[in-house]
C-alpha cells in the first residue's frame, strides 16, 4: 500500500497528529478539560468553513478559530466551570455558523463531510509539512510548560502559592490544545477529534500510575489507533476516521475492562 | 473575598518555633488568614510580615498544605508522582528530578513515613496516608513555616490522631514554626502550644487556659459565650448550641 502517495502522506499525516493528539491528550484528561477539546473543535468548524467561503484554505480558519476560542476559554477559566448550558449553545451556534457558511458555498458539497468527519486520504505533501511544523510547536510548547503544568494540575492551590502563574498556564496549554485540535481535526474532522485526543490518553491514565510511562503508552496507543485505522481502511474501503474512531473506543474499552 | 472583610482589626505575632491551632467555626477566616500569608490575597489595611519579611507570593521558606479536594481520591497516578510534582514545580521545562530534588523528596516521604505506601495509586490509599503524602509534599524545599489548612479534615479520630502526632514530632524535629487549622478544637487540645481562634472577624490568641474560656470567647463573639469542660475536652456553647456544630449545619 505504500507504492501509493496519498497513502504515504496519510501515514505520515496520522502518525504525526497521533505524537500531538497524545501528549495534548494526556495533559487534557489530567486536567479534567477533556471537554475543551471538544468544544474547540466545533468552534473550528465554523472557523473553516467561513474561510472557504473568504477563498482561504480551511486549515488556516480552522487554525485561527480554535486558537482564538482556546485563548478566550483561557482567559474565562474558572468563570466557565459549570457553564455547561452556555457552552453547550456555543457549540449549536458554531455548527449552525459553519452550516449556513456552507450553504453559501454550495460548490463544495464535500467540503462538509471532509471538515465533519476527516479526509485522511486527500492530505497532499504540503499539508504534511504544515502539520509537522505546528505539531513540531505544539511539542516544543508542552516540553517548555510542562513542569509547571504537571504542578498546576495535580495541586493547583499549592502551585499558586509557590508563584505558578495559573491563568497564564491555563491560556497557554489551552492555545496548544487548540493547535493540536486542529491537527486532529485534519485527520478525523471535528466531530471526532475526541475519540483520538481523548481515548489513548483515557487509556494510558488507567493504566499507569506515573507521568513519564503513561504519557509513553499514549504515544503508543495513538500511534496504534492511528496508524492501525488506516491500515484497516485501506484493505476493508471503510473511511478510515471510523476505523480510528473504532478503535480508540475499543483502546479505552479494554483499559476499564482490564484495571476494573 | 465579596466586599466582607473576613478579618478586621486583627493584631498578633506568632512565635518562631510554635505550634499554633488555629480555630474557628467554618468562614471565620483560616483559609483566608493562611491565603494572606502566602501572598495570595492581600489585607486591604494593615500589613503582615512572615519570618521578618513583608509578605512575598512564592517565597521558599514556607510550605503550605491546601483542603483536600476530590480530586486527589481519583487519580490513578502514584502517591509518589503526586508529591514529586510539587519538586520545583514552578521552574520551566519537563518535570524531570534532579539529583538533589530526589534527595529532598526522599527525605520528605520518609519524614512522614510514607515509604510502605508511596508507590500506590492515589485512590488506593486512605484518607490519612493521602494526607501524610500531602504534608510530604508540603515539606519540600524544608519550610520554616508550615501552613496546614485542616488536615484533619474527613478523617477518623484515630487517623486524626496520628496526623496531629506526626505534625507534632516534625514540628520539634525540625524546628519549625506551624500553623494548622481546625474547626474542632479537641483533637488537638495536648498538641498546640498556643491557639488562634478566629470568630466574628476578631481573633484572640494565647494557650488554650487563655484564649478558650467564657470570658475571652464572649469578649470575641460580643456575645455570651460558655465554655463547658467535661472529661478533658472543651466545648464551646453559644445559647444552649456548640458553636462549630451549629456553624456546619448552614454550610
Amino acid at each position: 500500500m505504500f507504492e501509493f502517495d496519498f497513502m504515504r502522506h496519510a501515514f505520515a499525516a496520522a502518525g504525526i497528529v497521533a505524537v500531538v493528539a497524545a501528549c495534548t491528550g494526556y495533559f487534557l484528561v489530567l486536567r479534567g478539560q477533556t471537554f475543551a477539546g471538544h468544544a474547540l473543535a466545533h468552534v473550528g468548524f465554523a472557523g473553516a468553513t467561513g474561510a472557504v467561503l473568504f477563498g482561504i484554505s480551511p486549515l488556516w480558519g480552522l487554525l485561527g478559530s480554535t486558537v482564538a476560542g482556546g485563548i478566550g476559554m483561557g482567559v474565562l477559566g474558572e468563570r466557565l466551570e459549570g457553564r455547561d448550558v452556555a457552552i453547550g449553545i456555543v457549540l449549536a451556534v458554531s455548527l449552525g455558523l459553519g452550516l449556513l457558511f456552507l450553504h453559501f458555498y454550495t460548490a463544495y458539497a464535500s467540503q462538509a463531510t471532509a471538515l465533519l468527519f476527516g479526509n485522511l486520504l486527500g492530505v497532499d505533501a504540503r499539508t504534511v509539512v504544515i502539520l509537522g511544523v505546528l505539531a513540531g510547536l505544539c511539542l516544543v510548547g508542552l516540553a517548555l510548560i510542562g513542569r509547571p503544568l504537571l504542578f498546576a494540575s495535580l495541586q493547583p492551590e499549592l502551585a499558586e502559592a509557590k508563584g505558578v502563574p495559573l491563568r497564564g498556564l491555563g491560556v497557554i496549554f489551552l492555545a496548544i490544545v487548540a493547535v493540536a485540535t486542529a491537527e486532529c481535526a485534519q485527520i478525523v474532522g471535528v466531530l471526532l477529534v475526541f475519540a483520538l485526543m481523548v481515548a489513548p490518553a483515557a487509556a494510558a491514565q488507567r493504566l499507569t500510575r506515573r507521568i513519564g510511562p503513561g504519557v509513553l503508552l499514549a504515544l503508543a496507543l495513538a500511534l496504534a489507533d492511528a496508524w492501525g485505522g488506516l491500515v484497516l481502511a485501506y484493505y476493508t474501503d471503510w473511511p478510515s476516521s471510523f476505523w480510528i474512531v473504532a478503535l480508540g473506543g475499543l483502546t479505552y474499552l479494554a483499559a476499564v475492562a482490564i484495571t476494573d | 473575598m465579596g466586599g466582607r472583610p473576613v478579618l478586621d482589626g486583627v493584631e498578633l505575632a506568632i512565635e518562631t518555633g510554635e505550634l499554633v491551632g488555629v480555630l474557628g467555626a467554618n468562614g471565620a477566616g483560616k483559609t483566608t488568614l493562611m491565603r494572606a500569608i502566602l501572598g495570595l490575597v492581600a489585607p486591604t489595611a494593615g500589613s503582615i510580615r512572615v519570618l521578618g519579611r513583608p509578605v512575598e507570593r512564592g517565597n521558599p521558606a514556607l510550605g503550605y498544605m491546601p483542603q483536600t479536594r476530590t480530586l486527589e481520591t481519583t487519580h490513578r497516578l502514584s502517591g509518589w508522582t503526586f508529591v514529586a510534582s510539587a519538586a520545583s514545580g514552578d521552574r520551566w521545562g519537563l518535570p524531570r528530578l534532579g539529583a538533589e530534588a530526589r534527595r529532598d523528596l526522599e527525605w520528605a516521604i520518609d519524614a512522614v513515613g510514607g515509604r510502605p505506601f508511596a508507590e500506590r495509586m492515589l485512590a488506593e490509599l486512605s484518607g490519612g496516608e493521602r494526607q501524610r503524602l500531602l504534608l510530604a509534599q508540603a515539606l519540600l524545599g524544608r519550610p520554616r513555616l508550615l501552613l496546614l489548612d485542616e488536615p484533619l479534615i474527613s478523617l477518623d479520630p484515630h487517623h486524626q490522631r496520628s496526623v496531629i502526632e506526626l505534625v507534632r514530632r516534625i514540628q520539634r524535629e525540625l524546628g519549625i514554626t506551624v500553623l494548622f487549622s481546625a474547626h474542632e478544637l479537641n483533637p488537638l487540645l495536648d498538641a498546640v502550644d498556643r491557639v488562634l481562634y478566629l470568630g466574628n472577624r476578631h481573633a484572640a490568641l494565647g494557650t488554650v487556659d487563655e484564649v478558650i474560656t467564657g470570658p475571652s470567647l464572649s469578649r470575641l463573639y460580643g456575645s455570651e459565650i460558655e465554655v463547658l469542660r467535661l472529661n478533658g475536652r472543651i466545648f464551646v456553647m453559644s445559647g444552649g448550641l456548640e458553636i462549630d456544630r451549629d456553624e456546619h449545619r448552614h454550610v
